[in-house]
């Protein structure tokens, strides 16, 4: 397959995950929807680093994955100090900056 | 054969995509993610990433989702449905507008993305990329990937731990339990070293709010002038 089937493929993921960062109000789903964008970023990455031949786009790929997992380890973290502090997990309800 | 498994995969994960985004449990989404994940991974394998697909499904699809999973499970995520619920519909009244314009603006993204990649006329998207020569050091296998990272990205592994790092802390802090609700569970204050090393009467909050009356039973009023003193100086 060329190589433009693959960046087609990418694009369609990143605009899902895109209207679902819009359109979603859990937290939760919103996370995944960034995980999605993310994915779609990588693909296309890694598909542009079979193009030339080179390595260095993987690279960028496992370092994005890298910052996915941050991404998620503090996102997580940030839904369960919002469930203890028993505030609403829906992000149209949680527009104060307050403790 | 390949474009066989090319299309299979795609469409695995693009239907995974718009799982993730239109169910309304928060479960399902994840087990939707899952899925696109698996068939992104054998995208990548397609494209000679070997490694990547491996971490993808290792480390992805398998810890990271595992977390997901815990945390819908802890948190409970409520039924969502992307269209909304009858009962919430009066309250988010922008609800089907805040739907179209997300769609309307993930549609001109799509289209201009589409245009950019496609449209470009560059001859090497219509390619089927470098030539690759099979073996243990070709482009992609994990010998390849650690030699690129230990040698010319080092500064850049290195980052990427201490990133890692940073990001554990932060979310063992964003966690913690923190007091108020469940505060009675943790049972009476606890005797620290440091209490034993500090002489009486050089208090803390906890001693000079509630220790006040243990102090004055304990040492016969010895440290009470000084408190009087101390406060008719202040006038």
């Amino acid at each position: 397959m060329s190589i433009g089937w693959y960046l087609a493929v990418s694009a369609i993921v990143f605009c899902t995950g895109a209207f679902g960062v819009m359109t979603r109000r859990n937290p939760l789903v919103v996370l995944l929807c960034l995980e999605l964008m993310l994915n779609g970023a990588n693909l296309s990455l890694i598909a542009f680093s079979r193009m030339w031949g080179n390595g260095d786009g993987q690279i960028l790929a496992i370092i994005v994955m890298t910052v996915a997992a941050c991404e998620v380890c503090i996102g997580l973290g940030m839904i369960v100090a919002i469930h203890r502090q028993r505030l609403p997990i829906d992000v149209d309800e949680l527009r104060e900056l307050q403790g | 054969m390949s474009s066989i498994l090319f299309f299979i995969a795609a469409i695995g994960v693009i239907a995974g995509a718009i799982g993730v985004v239109t169910l309304s449990n928060p479960f399902y989404s994840v087990l939707a993610l899952v899925g696109h994940l698996l068939s992104l991974a054998v995208l990548f394998l397609l494209l000679r990433a070997e490694f990547v697909a491996a971490a993808q499904v290792v480390v992805y699809a398998g810890a990271v989702m595992v977390l997901y999973v815990f945390v819908v499970a802890y948190v409970g995520g409520e039924e969502q449905s992307l269209s909304g619920q009858p009962t919430r519909r009066a309250r988010s009244r922008g609800a089907d507008g805040r739907k179209l314009s997300g769609a309307l603006f993930a549609g001109a993204l799509l289209v201009e993305l589409l245009i950019a990649l496609l449209g470009s006329g560059l001859k090497a998207v219509e390619g089927d990329g470098a030539p690759y020569a099979p073996g243990p050091n070709a482009f992609g296998t994990p010998a390849y990937i650690g030699n690129l990272l230990l040698t010319r990205f080092l500064l850049v592994f290195e980052a990427a731990s201490l990133l890692l790092l940073v990001a554990a802390v932060g979310g063992v802090v964003l966690a913690r339990r923190r007091g108020g609700l469940e505060e009675d569970a943790e049972g009476p204050r606890r005797l620290t070293p440091l209490d034993i090393l500090r002489p009486r009467g050089t208090g803390t909050m906890v001693e000079g709010v509630e220790g006040l009356a243990l102090a004055h039973a304990r040492s016969g009023g010895g440290s009470d002038p000084d408190e009087e003193h101390g406060a008719g100086g202040g006038w």
